[in-house]
């Protein structure tokens, strides 16, 4: 039952435990109960909404940064890790297969702080061979949701 | 100055337009309305499947296809019926392929009503129905079925309905618009009435896919129905693909000669397209179905429960994706209160008389929506119910 309640928050954060019992069938408590051990032990780490900042004033940059890395003795590259995803501005750090390393998603106010995180912060690291740095440019979709495309239901009734 | 009403056929003219269609065209008037009202997947086609669609147009597939459909199509809506419902159909001569589950019904109808021939039409049901024998040339014999018996055909009434001139028997399970379900227990007792007599059976098991409580039981599957039933189906509820327009019909060979030509002089065959990827949807659409239905559960339960905390009584639905409250307790005809609703309230449901006298005092509650928009309408037809 738990990867259901998962994949249900996952898709929509605010459903409530009544909601969800219904839902799953399952009373009240033991949603409340199975929702409370996956926050203790890890599974779900937090709840977050999905903003399209572009139809904001802070519409703030985002890079995508490829980062090639020497491998540290005993710690791989754990510890390289550890130091980049430790900048507040970098949201997300993933350790990829195939031509680089490292893929670092970094965001900021202007393309220039942008740049100068590569240059100043993230090229001095030691163990940093080369970066090469993607602007996004617009978002279609991320985490599953589309952002241009309103809701229309089109449906008509005829069944 | 022509006079029209000397040309139309009167058997049309006087065949009512689609109460499901008018209570539509209110409801669009108005802004701001949540209705619970289509009887559609919200779902698109999964893209597999639309994918398969647009490279058989890449590839030039433009052409018409067998009369009948596809070999490969019907090979699969073979073995697919076979695997999910244990019937067996040959594809060479048991398998037509038409043009959405409508025309399967209607060529079925034409091909064995003659002038004067009763047809048992069970309802609440689906609209189609009645009208479709009416311009077939036969009588339809409203069969009522009841809240109290779970909207199942009582064998007893079905018993009582059959005269002389019943040649076919409509089996619409599970139900549009009442979620019901007829188990393999229900369908023994049918077939006993049934299996003796000349009567056909014309299993409309469109909503196969979607029960809540086990598996969907075809009657083609029980001893002695198979050589007296015709199954249509199709791909749009299963697999979320009604504008593609894609059925198909099951059958015994000598009942499928006799409606070929129907569909091949009516029709000549299906869309070529929606038949390319209706190959895909049955070679690789499993887990689509599984996921949708899976959503459609959660839904049902949730506004089952989100009904009766309301006060407003329905049995658990069990399959399709419809609950039929009985609304007839709040001292309103099931026209007034889904008037009401709409009006004042802006919520907008299907009176249940649109399928029926018989569905007076219910009304037809969709929930191919998504929970958001089900809790909103919940809401809104709790803020009417507390005033009544």
């Amino acid at each position: 039952m738990n990867t259901e309640i998962l994949t249900l928050l996952e898709n929509d954060a605010r459903l409530t435990p009544e909601q969800l019992s219904v839902m799953l069938n399952k009373s009240k408590d033991e949603i409340e109960k199975e929702i409370n051990r996956m926050e203790q032990n890890g599974t779900i780490l937090g709840y977050k909404t999905i903003i399209d900042w572009e139809k904001t004033e802070k519409d703030p940059v985002i890079a995508m940064i490829d980062v090639k890395l020497t491998p540290q003795r005993d710690k791989g590259f754990d510890r390289v890790a550890e130091k980049i995803y430790n900048y507040p501005e970098v949201k997300s750090v993933y350790l990829m297969s195939g031509a680089y390393d490292l893929s670092v998603v970094i965001e900021g106010k202007t393309m220039k702080e942008v740049a100068s995180f590569v240059s100043q912060k993230l090229s001095t690291i030691d163990a940093v061979n080369s970066t090469a740095t993607h602007f996004v440019l617009h978002k279609y979709k991320d985490k599953g949701v589309l952002y241009d495309a309103p809701e229309i239901d089109e449906r008509g009734n005829f069944t | 100055m022509i006079d029209y009403s000397k040309v139309l056929s009167q058997t049309v003219v006087n065949t009512p337009k689609s109460g499901i269609r008018k209570f539509f065209d209110l409801m669009s008037t108005m802004d701001d309305v949540v209705g619970l009202t289509v009887g559609e997947p919200d779902f698109q086609t999964p893209w597999h499947i639309r994918e398969a669609g647009i490279e058989s147009l890449e590839r030039g597939k433009t052409y018409y296809t067998a009369n009948a459909g596809l070999m490969q199509l019907r090979s699969e809506i073979s073995s697919y019926m076979n695997r999910r419902f244990s019937v067996s159909y040959k594809p060479e001569s048991e398998v037509i392929v038409t043009v959405g589950g409508s025309e399967a019904i209607d060529i079925a109808f034409r091909s064995m009503i003659e002038s004067g021939d009763e047809v048992i039409v069970p309802t609440p049901s689906f609209v189609c129905y009645a009208p479709l024998v009416k311009m077939a040339g036969g009588v339809p014999v409203i069969l009522e079925t009841k809240f109290e018996d779970k909207f199942k055909i009582d064998p007893e009434a079905l018993k009582a309905a059959i005269t002389p001139k019943t040649k076919l028997l409509v089996l619409a399970y599970p139900n549009n618009p009442t979620g019901a379900i007829m188990t393999r227990e229900d369908l023994l007792e049918i077939a006993e009435v049934i299996r003796d007599t000349n009567i056909v059976v014309l299993s409309d098991e469109i909503y196969a896919e979607m029960t809540y409580s086990g598996n969907h039981c075809s009657i083609a599957s029980i001893d002695g129905m198979w050589e007296r039933t015709v199954i249509s189906s199709g791909f749009s509820k299963a697999f979320a693909m009604t504008g593609w327009r894609l059925g198909y019909i099951c059958a015994p060979a000598p009942l499928c000669e006799q409606m070929l030509k129907i569909h091949q002089y009516g029709i000549m065959s299906s869309p070529t397209t929606a038949q390319f990827a209706a190959i895909e949807a049955l070679k690789n659409g499993e887990d689509d179905i599984k996921m949708m239905v899976d959503e459609y559960n959660r839904r049902r339960r949730y506004i089952f429960n989100g009904l009766k905390s309301i006060g407003i009584e329905s049995f658990e639905p069990e399959g399709a994706f419809y609950i039929f409250p009985k609304i007839g307790d709040f001292g309103l005809s099931g026209e007034e209160f889904c008037n009401k609703l709409l009006y004042e309230y802006k919520c907008a449901i299907v009176p249940g008389n649109a399928f029926g006298s018989s569905g007076e005092g219910f009304a037809r509650i969709s929930y191919a929506y998504s929970i958001k928009h089900i809790t909103q309408a919940l809401e809104r037809i709790e803020a009417f119910v507390k005033t009544l």
